[in-house]
């Protein structure tokens, strides 16, 4: 993505404030339409509210404006002069941690919010925790409701201080405190004089500079989508592998491979429709040529030869985060998809799960709803992985169920 | 709903156009990999016109691998069926047409007099669904039109009665889109989830793509009701008391004529939509449809029993 563009997750437990934070942010970053304000300040009124409930500008559905909490991802669309952003806004009771972790899973930054009466709670640890294991970037620690807190730096020292202690057992390197009051708009957009004392930047500030780390890049990946035989007077003999690539930067010219068969070619052009490029950098959806007429179809990789090369493997180490009601135990059969290719899976063994309150692993012989565990799973045709800390597309799969269709877990390979 | 134009530089704008139609181009590409038989819902609206568009670059230089359909209420600006017709042709794909009037002389709806036919394509839209046994439904609804759709997932199944169950949607990690469904079942697909009604304009302004006329400024017939102004058509004579005046007007939003409203307008060309758009103090919607009024959860409810 370009630097002009901030994907945010924002998390938090039940009654936290984190519609009306992100109302907030809409509402004084002026993203909130005239008609829509108008819509929000009937509906606080019918409602029987003192002022404009900023939640009712995020929580869209019947049922969450009836019960005034979130229950699903929000995807809110902004622009400052700086940048352009992609709000996910996730609910926070702990029955749809599911939606916060898809929320998390294209996220570079993530905003999780404590009110600042109640400090850390469990569900504070658990965003954490799908966050550091999502590889989100950067994570802000939003400390709300300070005006509850006569603004008292103790208060806030003391959030932090317990926040960062379960950072670092998960393995988080940093994080950035802001403590905020969302329902007046302080260290929202600007500087509060009320928290004189915090020296940081307001929450809009930091959004709109912070430079989410660039990852290690590797040699370049690109997953086969669509195989393109026009068989057209034009294009009689063209065949062209449709894809995105997922790593790195494809050249023409470039050596690659055909996985798993391993066969070998070389890249003679990558193609769109007005124009051949040179090369194509992770991210864009492109056609490629090459040279030999190799056997490919969809759920192939091309890679390009290089350090690290990609794993084909048939058991995979791996990390889940359990969605759906029915546990998850050894012996179980899903599908498992991951880039364009499914296979049938195994769960060989579930090894441990994380134990929220301690934020570590803890032995487990199956996974409840919304649990973080390591599993490990047979497959019954080969895939071809890279670790997830490497490259969050082809170290990523999701868990299905045959029958229903569902999606039971995210995996993140070991 | 973007209310600022990102103004570093043009390579800036650019390279956020070319993210979102990369990401578009993979959605669409997703849905021919994982499904049988997809079809494009196409209105000759911008947000289909900007659809096929990117359908067609998808699998170039191959043809279109589906055909498109058009839910057809009857009551339509004769530029724009002129539009889709002649751009069908142009293209050389196949055109699908679920009629309103035929299943409203079928019996299979009833209609209410003085009433927008807007909400019965519905019934049109599903049957048509399961005659042609589509299995993907690529639709251009965007997350920042309207906020039941924000909650709306780029694949979202849809059940034997075609019903959308917002309580209950398949959590969509990374860019893993999951297509497996049960018979009966079908999935809508919303390549177009994460652009604004800007984007929209300045990707038109970028690959040149041509819009049915009514989308610029043009004199017309207009009355002022519900808030709006409603052009006068076969469809829409002025009421009793109704003042009718002539306008500089353009749409925003192209829909069935009864319940779209026209915005005072002289924006003649993409360059000044972009300005006036980035200007609004008011939403698409907002501003032009009156079927999204009936009830805060209006858009929801029609969603659930099976709308776009």
């Amino acid at each position: 993505m370009p630097a002009g563009l901030l994907r945010v997750v924002t998390a938090g437990s039940v009654d936290d404030g984190k519609s009306t934070l992100v109302g907030r942010l809409l509402h004084d970053a002026k993203a909130v339409l005239a008609d829509q304000m108008t819509a929000v300040q009937a509906a606080s009124e019918r409602r029987g509210y003192a002022g404009a409930d900023l939640a009712l500008l995020v929580d869209g559905l019947r049922a969450e404006r009836e019960q005034g909490i979130t229950i699903d991802v929000a995807y809110r669309y902004f622009a400052t002069p700086r940048r352009t952003f992609i709000l996910a806004d996730t609910p926070g009771h702990v029955q749809y941690t599911r939606n916060t972790v898809t929320g998390a899973s294209t996220a570079d930054v993530a905003v999780i919010l404590v009110d600042a009466r109640s400090g850390v709670v469990e569900q504070t640890k658990r965003h954490l925790a799908v966050a550091s294991l999502l590889r989100v970037s950067e994570i802000v620690l939003a400390v709300n409701k300070m005006d509850l807190v006569e603004f008292s730096e103790a208060v806030f020292d003391a959030i932090v201080t317990d926040f960062a202690a379960a950072a670092a057992s998960l393995g988080v390197a940093h994080f950035t405190p802001i403590p905020v009051a969302a329902l007046s708009g302080a260290n929202i957009v600007t500087k509060s004089p009320q928290l004189d004392w915090y020296g940081g930047q307001a929450l809009l500030e930091f959004l709109e500079t912070v430079e989410p780390a660039v990852r290690a890049d590797l040699p370049a990946r690109f997953p086969v989508q669509v195989v393109l035989r026009p068989r057209t007077a034009e294009h009689p003999d063209y065949r062209g592998y449709a894809g995105r690539v997922e790593a790195g930067v494809l050249h023409r010219g470039d050596k690659v491979q055909v996985l798993p068969s391993g066969r070998v070619s070389v890249v003679a052009g990558i193609d769109t429709p007005t124009g051949e490029l040179s090369e194509a950098p992770a991210g864009r959806s492109v056609t490629v040529r090459l040279e030999d007429d190799v056997d490919i179809a969809r759920g192939d990789l091309i890679v390009v030869d290089g350090d690290p090369a990609p794993v084909v493997t048939r058991e995979l180490q791996a990390t889940v985060c359990w969605l759906t009601d029915r546990p998850l135990r050894a012996a179980d059969r899903y599908q498992l998809r991951h880039t364009t290719r499914d296979v049938r899976a195994i769960v060989d063994a579930v090894e441990s799960k994380l134990d929220i309150a301690t934020v570590t692993p803890i032995p487990a012989s199956e996974l409840n709803l919304n649990d973080i565990g390591t599993v490990r799973i047979r497959l019954a045709e080969p895939i071809i992985v890279d670790p997830y800390a490497l490259n969050r597309s082809t170290g990523a799969f999701l868990l299905v169920d045959e029958t229903s269709g569902a999606t039971v877990a995210a995996g993140l390979v070991r | 709903m973007t209310a600022v134009l990102p103004t570093q530089s043009d390579s800036l704008e650019r390279g956020w156009l070319t993210d979102l139609e990369d990401e578009a181009i993979h959605i669409i590409r997703e849905v021919v990999g994982q499904f049988e038989r997809p079809v494009l819902l196409f209105s000759g609206g911008k947000d289909s016109i900007v659809m096929a568009h990117l359908a067609m670059k998808a699998f170039w230089p191959s043809r279109l691998p589906f055909a498109l359909m058009h839910v057809d209420t009857g009551h339509n600006f004769a530029e724009v069926i002129e539009y889709r017709d002649r751009k069908v042709a142009e293209w050389g794909v196949k055109l699908i047409v679920a009629s309103v009037q035929d299943a409203i002389d079928a019996g299979r709806i009833t209609e209410t007099p003085g009433q927008t036919r807007n909400p019965l394509q519905t019934i049109p839209l599903l049957d048509a669904i399961t005659s042609n046994k589509f299995d993907a439904v690529l639709g251009g609804a965007r997350r920042d039109e309207e906020k039941a759709r924000a909650k709306e997932r780029v694949f979202s199944v849809r059940d034997d009665f075609g019903q959308w169950d917002p309580r209950n949607q398949r959590p969509e990690l990374w860019d893993l889109y999951n297509g497996r469904h049960r018979t009966g079942e079908h999935v809508r697909v919303f390549p177009l989830s994460n652009w604004t009604e800007l984007d929209i304009w300045a990707y038109i302004e970028r690959e040149g793509i041509e819009v049915p006329n009514i989308y610029y400024a043009h004199q017309r017939e207009v009355v002022d009701r519900d808030g709006m102004l409603l052009a006068i058509t076969e469809f829409t004579p002025p009421r009793e008391g109704e003042t009718v005046r002539t306008e500089s007007v353009r749409y925003r939003t192209v829909g069935d004529a009864t319940c779209t409203g026209a915005v005072a307008s002289i924006a003649g060309s993409v360059a000044d939509i972009i300005t006036e758009t980035a200007a609004s103090t008011i939403s698409e919607r907002g501003a032009t449809r009156a079927d999204d009024r009936a009830s805060e959860a209006a858009m929801e409810d029609r969603k659930r029993q099976g709308y776009f």
